[in-house]
């Protein structure tokens, strides 16, 4: 994430990440051509799907919770120079432990179950990533490759459990019983309508909130908590922070298990929030999604909020879309993420260097 | 002992490079140099860092192309635009850190870029003829299967020179050969250059130990701030005129300076061992002390030892023998980190503010809690208060006259000399009992300059004790009570600034060690 | 003699699943060893293979589609290539959007053109590759032991699968015996000392990308057009991934590859063909284990357990020449 060309802070913080989507909608806009369609009315009418109606704010709302723990988490990671590709595994994980408290403990009484529902999902997110986690900081192991590793061993792992220990007697759908009505989190719909607002069913629920609030935890955590001094001195450079007296193993221990409670919370917002079950690959992804609302929030939490409303306006009005133009799947998004990934980590240089040129001839530079 | 001198060779300058001039942004690191390198001889260039003898190599080898001025090969004027220009005009390059490829064998790496053919079988057999004809020639026996990053440094290097040799080279630079060779490796080292040369190749040897270019060649020229400032022959001169030559007559700064007050010892070393990461011994068995209201500067060319002992005192680097006391106190094991170095009372200014002292990319008042980020002034509890850190760094800024005086602007953004500041700021206001300070005055301002060192004199006034390490002679001689010289990781000398010249301290900086009475 | 039979048809299987983890193994180690990470094989493989099958279908030649399946890989690997040589950009990141936009574009594009849920038409006749008997069938089979053999492991794989075979030792060939790779095996380690050399790093790793690419097509191409009978979505189901665990445990050498990959595949087989069979003293072995094992045995590599896996020295790094 670091930017060897210097910009001025909001042409950093918006203007890429804007030519960013842009490009990648441009492109995306010539598949859609490619395949017959219109790609401006396709935009349209993933704006309208998505923003148009309370209906549609709501599932963009939902989605873009769950975009925000796991953008959260990639960003927390690369915030101490690490990338935490395993956040599938470690979400799919959080729900073993989101459903071991559902299905066991539900003769408590909610205000109970749901915060220990809350912290088992953090807390088996966290343990997914401790092993990569010390065996990089320890035995030098690449992160990347073991967290890939990881991912998979959770998949087969969670198959089995769900298949065979955890399934819904008398079911052949692999997945768990629904958890106990103590575990759920509110809907929205249900919250409001307690206040006299008339909502309509979604699966929006409080998971929101916990998200902002989370956000804003983070925020603080990296930029005003001595653990996050450290975490970006260990991220900006390994020297200084050796020499500041910080320790490079310790931290990215750390950063790590912190990174997999985040993705922990998809779990919050999928299965407490939502689903009340563990079903087989619940994670569809959206781990995935977190490292291109990371990018595209520039590993910041006010970005990664914002840029998680555009994925969830983008899975959303997806879905519209595919449901008005068949031929248009939300697989089409996929291909915008895809798009944004590749802009925003990897083809940074491409946009950074003519926007300073451009900048410094109009006489704008920082 | 030096060659008798040869028989004129009648070929026209191996290299002639008249009015090279490079500049890097601000830097002017080759200011019109002229040079002329006689065939079938070995001439050396000596100077110290910075004098700019590697930026001149690096574009008579292709890495830079000069901003004005010609170079001639063999009486021809040519463009070396390449490695691979300077390559076919017969120019050969040993890099000061070898470029190798360790786990392929000597064989494959001499063949790299010179395979002879697109199957390597073929080209495999000529160069092991031409390896071991060779190895017969100029006694460069290595064996050519050998995996590269198994065999020692000296052979090695011996290999780097097989690949020049291979590639048809007339010309053979030397970039600093000997840094990394043990005597006896040196002295091999310099006959296959004899031998070399008496085969009519060309040698040009890069290096700052005096008591080899008196050794080994019949030429000597000296660089000195990016100029050429001398040519001698060998025979006709001697390491005094040529440290001389090295250092030059500077007018020393002028830093007022009372009479220093010694107290009691609050740093020893006992003899320390210290290796690099690579497993290198880069100190050997180095002892000496530093008193409360003292400055002891440690003077040497970069690249003796000073660097890895002066980490291993502030604890980032381990001791692999010797011990460590701070105010009587002995430093154990599992106390020899940065942490609790500055517990008790050590601080450190590195040596190389970018790339360990400060971070760049953060703003100047979180650079400026690094290394003291868990101390209460800046946050109670777990958070850190940036209101705290700003008027911190904001008090320093007006004592240290740090400009601008804007506590948020990043730390990269600051010249030099302010970085620099920040550093020491911070590093004094622990009001610590013993600095060490290394290469304080590095890519800073005389104004900045002025300051640092005033204030490193008051601090030695207030009764702390201080190990300056630097490279800038006139520093160490202005600011030091006490001038330890080091060279190839031991100490050469001790002496007192009045007691001594830069001519002496140049010697003992080359090598010559002193002769026990 | 039903053990006997039970055993070749497992081994002969696993080779079958092995087939497309080499050759997309190989084609990581290409790339890996010129020093340029990728972890976007699975996208390669999975886009190759919907190319492949596209073309193979509309053309009706199943080597159509491989040359379709190589040159959409070939381009993939051109995109990752240029961002990690030319761009310097970080190249897990390049890796990662590669296979996020394969999996968006194959499942978009399928769906669009061939409407039946992303899937292609079934292939078949000339549109498949085919396994072919190899002379001499007939007379074996009479053999007892050999006949059995040769007919089931020798014989009667597809083309592409020989082909496939045959890129190991020509790997091993090019790699270790001739000029360019040495080369290629140096830049992997000191891209500098190739620099001084006179040797152009940046177009050492564009041809490792290339060929990356082409292997990778290879490897796609044999997933749709050869094992199954057109494109199914998602069909590569990892087993990009499966060839990178491979390539460290084979530290990055073709024959080690080549046994990696087999093992790995029968493993694979090993799985399916223990579905629901009872094994004296355990019970039945979950399918999940076994499929588990080539990604236990990769982290178990990794924590230096078993030997240490050391990628090439400059993996990863973007060359900035020293200045």
């Amino acid at each position: 994430m670091s930017a060897p060309v210097e910009l001025p802070k909001w042409a950093d913080v918006v203007v890429i990440p804007l030519l960013n989507i842009t490009l990648a909608f441009v492109i995306s806009g010539l598949v859609v051509l490619m395949i017959g369609e219109d790609p401006i009315g396709a935009t349209k009418l993933m704006i309208t799907g998505s923003l148009g109606s309370l209906n549609g704010l709501g599932y963009t709302l939902y989605y873009a919770t769950s975009f925000m723990f796991t953008g959260l988490a990639v960003a927390v990671a690369f915030k101490a120079g690490l990338f935490n590709i395993g956040g599938e595994g470690q979400a799919y994980f959080a729900g073993l432990g989101a459903a071991l408290v559902g299905l066991n403990l539900g003769f408590l009484p909610a205000f109970i179950v749901v915060p220990l529902a809350i912290a088992a999902s953090l807390l088996f997110g966290a343990l997914w990533a401790l092993i990569p986690a010390y065996l990089q900081a320890k035995r030098g192991s690449h992160i990347v490759i073991t967290t890939i590793m990881f991912n998979s061993l959770a998949t087969a792992l969670m198959s089995y459990l769900l298949v065979n220990v955890l399934r819904k007697t008398g079911s052949m759908d692999p997945s768990t019983q629904i958890f106990a009505a103590s575990s759920f989190i509110p809907r929205m719909k249900d919250v409001l309508g307690y206040f006299g607002f008339a909502a309509p069913e979604t699966p929006l629920n409080l998971s929101l909130f916990l998200a902002l609030i989370t956000a804003f935890l983070v925020w603080v955590l990296i930029w005003r908590t001595r653990l996050g001094y450290e975490i970006r001195t260990v991220g900006a450079n390994p020297h200084a922070a050796v020499y500041g007296g910080v320790s490079p193993a310790r931290i990215t221990i750390l950063t790590m298990l912190i990174s997999g409670a985040l993705c922990g919370g998809l779990a919050v917002n999928a299965l407490l929030g939502e689903a009340h079950r563990v079903q087989l690959d619940y994670t569809a992804g959206f781990g995935f999604v977190g490292i291109a609302v990371a990018l595209m929030g520039r590993a910041h939490p006010l970005g990664i909020v914002l840029a998680s409303i555009l994925f969830g306006m983008l899975y959303q009005g997806g879905a519209e879309l595919a449901f008005d133009k068949p031929k248009i799947t939300r697989d089409m998004i996929m291909v915008i993420q895809g798009l944004v990934v590749l802009f925003g980590g990897a083809l940074e240089g491409l946009f950074r260097k003519p926007l300073a040129d451009f900048l410094n001839r109009i006489g704008m530079s920082g | 002992m030096i060659d008798a001198v040869p028989a004129t060779d009648l070929r026209p300058p191996a290299i002639e490079l008249t009015g090279i001039d490079k500049k890097f942004g601000a830097v002017h690191a080759n200011k019109n140099v002229n040079l002329s390198v006689s065939a079938g001889s070995i001439h050396g260039i000596v100077g110290e860092n910075g004098a700019g003898k590697s930026t001149l190599m690096s574009i008579l080898y292709g890495f830079y192309e000069a901003d004005g001025g010609k170079i001639r090969v063999k009486g021809e004027v040519v463009r070396i635009r390449s490695s691979r220009e300077a390559i076919s005009h017969g120019i050969g390059m040993v890099h000061q850190h070898f470029m190798l490829v360790e786990p392929l064998s000597v064989l494959d790496n001499v063949m790299l870029g010179a395979e002879g053919g697109s199957l390597l079988s073929k080209g495999a057999q000529a160069t092991r003829k031409l390896l071991a004809k060779l190895g017969q020639d100029y006694g460069l026996d290595v064996d050519p299967d050998a995996i590269v990053g198994d065999l020692g440094v000296g052979l090695q290097q011996r290999v780097e020179i097989l690949k020049a040799l291979v590639r048809g080279a007339e010309i053979l630079i030397l970039d600093e050969p000997t840094a990394v060779l043990t005597p006896s490796e040196a002295t091999h080292l310099f006959n296959m250059l004899r031998v070399l040369k008496s085969q009519g190749k060309t040698v040009i040897l890069i290096t700052h130990k005096l008591r080899e270019i008196m050794d080994v060649t019949d030429q000597v020229s000296v660089m000195r701030r990016g100029e050429m400032v001398a040519h001698f022959t060998t025979a006709e001169t001697s390491t005094s005129a040529l440290a001389d030559a090295m250092v030059g007559r500077k007018v020393l700064l002028r830093v007022e300076k009372g009479e220093s007050h010694p107290g009691e010892v609050l740093l020893e070393a006992r003899n320390l061992v210290v290796d690099d990461d690579f497993g290198v011994t880069r100190v050997h068995d180095v002892s000496f002390s530093v008193h409360a209201g003292e400055i002891v500067g440690v003077a040497g060319v970069a690249g003796n030892g000073q660097s890895e002992l002066l980490e291993a005192l502030a604890g980032i680097r381990p001791i692999k023998s010797g011990g460590l006391l701070v105010n009587g106190v002995e430093i154990r094991t599992a106390e020899r980190n940065p942490k609790a170095m500055r517990a008790h009372s050590v601080v450190h200014v590195p040596e190389d503010r970018h790339k360990m002292g400060l971070v760049m990319a953060f703003e100047a008042d979180e650079s400026a809690i690094l290394g003291f980020q868990d101390d209460r002034t800046f946050g109670k509890g777990l958070l850190l208060e940036p209101k705290a850190m700003i008027s911190d760094l904001a008090a320093k800024m007006e004592a240290y006259d740090i400009r601008p005086r804007a506590p948020r602007l990043k730390t990269a953004n600051f010249s030099g000399g302010n970085q620099q500041k920040i550093v020491l700021a911070r590093e004094i206001e622990h009001t610590p009992k013993v600095l060490l300070v290394g290469q304080p005055t590095r890519g800073v301002d005389i104004g900045a300059i002025e300051f640092i060192h005033k204030k490193l004199i008051a601090l030695r006034d207030a009764g702390k004790a201080i190990l300056l390490v630097s490279v800038e002679l006139d520093e160490i001689s202005a600011l030091s009570d006490r001038i330890i010289v080091m060279c190839g990781g031991e100490i050469t000398g001790e002496r007192r600034p009045e007691n001594t010249n830069p001519q002496d301290l140049g010697m003992l900086m080359a090598g010559v060690k002193e002769v026990a009475a | 003699m039903e053990w006997f039979d039970s055993v070749v048809f497992v081994l002969a299987s696993g080779i079958r699943l092995g087939v497309p983890l080499l050759c997309a193994c190989l084609a990581g180690l290409w790339s890996e060893r010129s020093g340029v990470v990728d972890i976007g094989l699975e996208g390669k493989m999975l886009g190759s293979a919907f190319a492949a099958a596209s073309a193979a279908t509309y053309s009706g030649n199943a080597w159509v589609g491989m040359l379709a399946g190589v040159l959409v890989a070939v381009a993939m690997s051109l995109v990752h290539g240029f961002s990690a040589i030319d761009q310097r950009g970080n190249q897990i990141v390049s890796g990662t959007a590669i296979n996020m936009a394969a999996v968006g574009l194959t499942a978009l594009l399928g769906n669009a053109w061939f409407g039946q849920g992303g899937r292609t038409p079934a292939l078949e006749g000339a549109a498949r590759f085919s396994p072919i008997e190899l002379p001499g069938v007939a007379i074996m089979d009479n053999v007892p032991f050999l006949g059995p053999i040769y007919h089931h492991l020798i014989s009667g794989y597809e083309s592409i699968t020989y082909i496939a075979f045959l890129c190991v030792p020509l790997t091993w060939f090019v790699l270790y015996k001739t000029r360019f790779g040495l080369r290629l095996r140096a830049v992997g380690e000191n891209p500098a000392a190739v620099d001084t050399a006179g040797i152009s790093v940046r177009k050492l790793r564009y041809q490792a990308v290339l060929i990356c690419g082409v292997l990778a097509g290879l490897s796609g191409t044999y997933l749709s057009v050869a094992q199954a009978a057109g494109f199914l979505p998602q069909m590569s189901a990892g087993k990009g991934f499966i060839a990178l665990a491979a390539l460290v445990f084979a530290k990055w050498r073709p024959w080690h590859a080549l046994s990696t990959c087999l093992l790995f595949g029968f493993l694979d087989a090993v799985a399916i063909r223990l579905q629901g069979v009872s094994v004296p003293g355990i019970g039945q072995i979950p399918v999940q284990a076994v499929q588990s094992l080539p990604y236990l045995l990769t982290v178990v590599l990794l924590a230096g357990f078993i030997g240490s896996a050391i990628p090439p020295a400059a993996s990863g790094i973007a060359y900035v020449k020293e200045r």
